[in-house]
């Protein structure tokens, strides 16, 4: 058997305004259309990965929060309903996936070999997040290919910035470790915001975008400056500055995606491909993506 | 009469143990004892409808009122999916949902009702409903706990519900589903063991509970802040159950309470109390915040111009 590999990790934000934007025949509401920035740059993304061999997405979201642990998907199908909590109103999607327990389990077995908190979930009744959800059917809306769900530790808020970090890097090394050894070729997925500041309040048609903008221009500015340093592929330098940026920003990066997503790669000194920027109710989204193979790597934007 | 509206309230915990594993510690049993127990009074009361105001139903647009009439589903907790899954069938009444909306929008506050098939409602809600009303005895609504909403808004949406009983004449217990001290244990424990977090979070969830014994629910949410920092992990902007509670209920100090239990859940403080309003008062604290009738949002400060 061959050694397994990351063969490309993703940034890849999960506001369900996306989902609900695309129309598909999965989503119950019924939109306009909208925010084209980032679905155009995810479109692109899908695009790219459909001529990329392999076998299974790997997502860390945010949306599945434990506090005992890290904890992983480990029943082969889940096929039900994801409404989503805070828009119930955009996102209600009847999902059918498959995950690969073999690959779970041996991730979970490497961060508990590695001294982390871990836990299967085996309950068959589980709803998968709406983050994964969205992350997973705007990079591969085929859903052709098994996923694997990672929850996220409360460590930020529960430690610090600085405890979630370590411990996200730790994770990320031992699922390289597992991937490596199970001969599989993986895309990692860290579904998540960057600046995190809504609006409370919605258009009567959200999908309205004389109204989209970025929170404030504080959020926007961060957000830049942490993309600058994705484009010059200074990812230890962006993982420096993640306690600060969060903490400015209220960055969906608490919960540790890009930093599991970095340890896993082996902090990347390569340009990050970049899809697209766009404000979501607010919050500030890029899709980006990490193309270990030189050859494979392109400019996007 | 005005304190009609209110039969009593009650504060219970949000972890799921008392209602899929209750026999696991003597703890958690004599949690799910003290709900029973609270179970039947609600069925000897006058009340017409349970108010639950959950902590582990985040929103962000605004205020959200559950009005599904039938909500149905099986949920599965996050952390504690060993432990089972959670079915439920809950009749919510989707005319005071719309009442509270409208009395909320009237005070200034974004609100919506959600009524979708599948919604899922949170281990908290849950847990509540299903063990203090699991016959839907009588109809309920539950109302999301808003991620940046302050003492300001939380203290006007307790108004705007108290307009809505008012209003609509109903009979009302009112359930906050919380944990005190919020710091749960994050390696996997014996449920046998269980024991809350810290000395601190012990001493500061008994200093609480005092408060609670002695009815001074206002007090409380003069606390609020000083509870938030000293015992509860900093997820959210602030510790708003009691804001909340208080302001539903009617902001005094007048109320036999009682704490049916207090225990730990995997670490966490968790307490079933229960508040009837009454006559007399031993509040002894007067505060200087100021008390709100309407929301007028953000002040902006942020556009006011910068460095
Ligand atoms: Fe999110």
């Amino acid at each position: 058997m061959s050694k397994g590999e990351i063969v490309l990790g993703a940034l890849a934000p999960h506001p369900p305004h996306v989902v609900y934007a695309e129309n598909p025949d999965q989503n119950e509401p019924v939109s306009e259309g909208g925010w084209e920035t980032l679905r155009w740059g995810y479109h692109r993304l899908a695009r790219k990965l459909e001529t990329i061999d392999y076998d299974v997405m790997v997502v860390f979201t945010p949306h599945w929060q434990t506090y005992v642990g890290t904890h992983f998907l480990g029943v082969p199908r889940f096929s039900s309903k994801s409404v989503d909590p805070v828009f119930p109103n955009i996102f209600r999607y009847n999902y059918d996936l498959e995950v690969d327990v073999d690959l779970s389990e041996a991730m979970c077995k490497a961060a508990s070999d590695a001294g982390l908190i871990t836990r299967m979930m085996r309950n068959p009744d589980f709803r998968v997040d709406y983050g994964t959800i969205t992350s997973c059917h705007m990079m591969n809306p085929r859903w052709d290919k098994p996923i694997i769900t990672i929850s996220s530790n409360r460590n930020t808020h529960y430690y610090s910035p600085e405890v979630m970090i370590e411990q996200a890097l730790a994770l990320g090394r031992a699922c390289r470790t597992a991937i490596e050894e199970s001969g599989k070729r993986v895309v990692l997925v860290s579904s998540h915001s960057l600046s995190h500041r809504h609006f409370v309040t919605e258009s009567p048609l959200p999908e309205d975008m004389s109204k989209e903008h970025i929170y404030n221009h504080s959020q926007y500015v961060w957000d830049m400056a942490l993309i600058d340093l994705f484009r010059q592929g200074k990812m230890r330098e962006a993982i420096d500055i993640m306690p600060e940026f969060t903490e400015q920003t209220i960055a969906e990066t608490e919960g540790g995606g890009l930093v599991w997503m970095m340890g896993a790669m082996g902090m990347p000194e390569y340009p990050a491909e970049i899809y697209g920027y766009q404000s979501v109710i607010g919050t500030g989204n890029c899709i980006a993506a990490w193309v270990p193979q030189p050859d494979k790597r392109e400019i996007v934007l | 009469m005005d304190h009609d509206i209110i039969q009593f309230g009650l504060y219970v915990p949000p972890h799921p143990h008392p209602l899929l594993s209750p026999g696991a510690s003597e703890g958690y049993q004599r949690l799910r004892d003290a709900f029973d127990t609270c179970r039947e009074r609600i069925e000897n009361s006058d009340a017409d409808l349970i108010i639950v105001y959950s902590t582990t139903w985040p929103s962000i647009i605004g205020h959200q009122f559950q009005a599904n009439p039938n909500s149905e589903w099986v949920h599965v907790d996050d952390d504690f999916h060993y432990l089972g899954s959670m079915p439920y069938s809950f009749t919510m009444d989707s005319v005071f949902a719309e009442a509270c909306v409208e009395k909320a929008k009237e005070r200034g506050l974004q609100a919506r009702t959600v009524n979708y098939d599948a919604f899922p409602i949170d281990t908290g809600s849950i847990t509540a409903l299903s063990l203090l009303n699991p016959e839907n005895r009588i109809p309920a609504t539950i109302v999301s706990s808003n991620m940046y909403a302050n003492r300001s808004e939380t203290i006007v949406l307790g108004k705007a519900i108290r307009d809505a009983l008012t209003e609509e004449k109903r009979k009302a217990v009112v359930v906050v589903v919380s944990s005190l001290s919020n710091r749960m244990f994050t390696e996997p424990i014996d449920p046998s063991k269980d024991r809350i977090h810290s000395q601190k979070d012990d001493d500061w969830n008994r200093k609480i509970l005092e408060f609670f014994e002695d009815g001074r629910l206002e007090d409380l949410s003069q606390l609020s802040r000083e509870i938030h920092g000293q015992i509860r992990v900093q997820k959210v902007v602030a510790y708003k159950p009691a804001w909340w509670m208080a302001s539903t209920m009617g902001q005094h100090n007048n109320y036999e309470g009682e704490v049916l239990s207090y225990e730990a859940l995997n670490g966490s403080g968790g307490a079933v109390i229960q508040l009837t309003p009454s006559v007399g008062s031993i509040g002894d604290k007067e505060f200087d915040e100021d008390d709100v009738e309407y929301y007028r949002g953000d002040r902006n400060v942020l556009d006011q111009g910068g460095v």
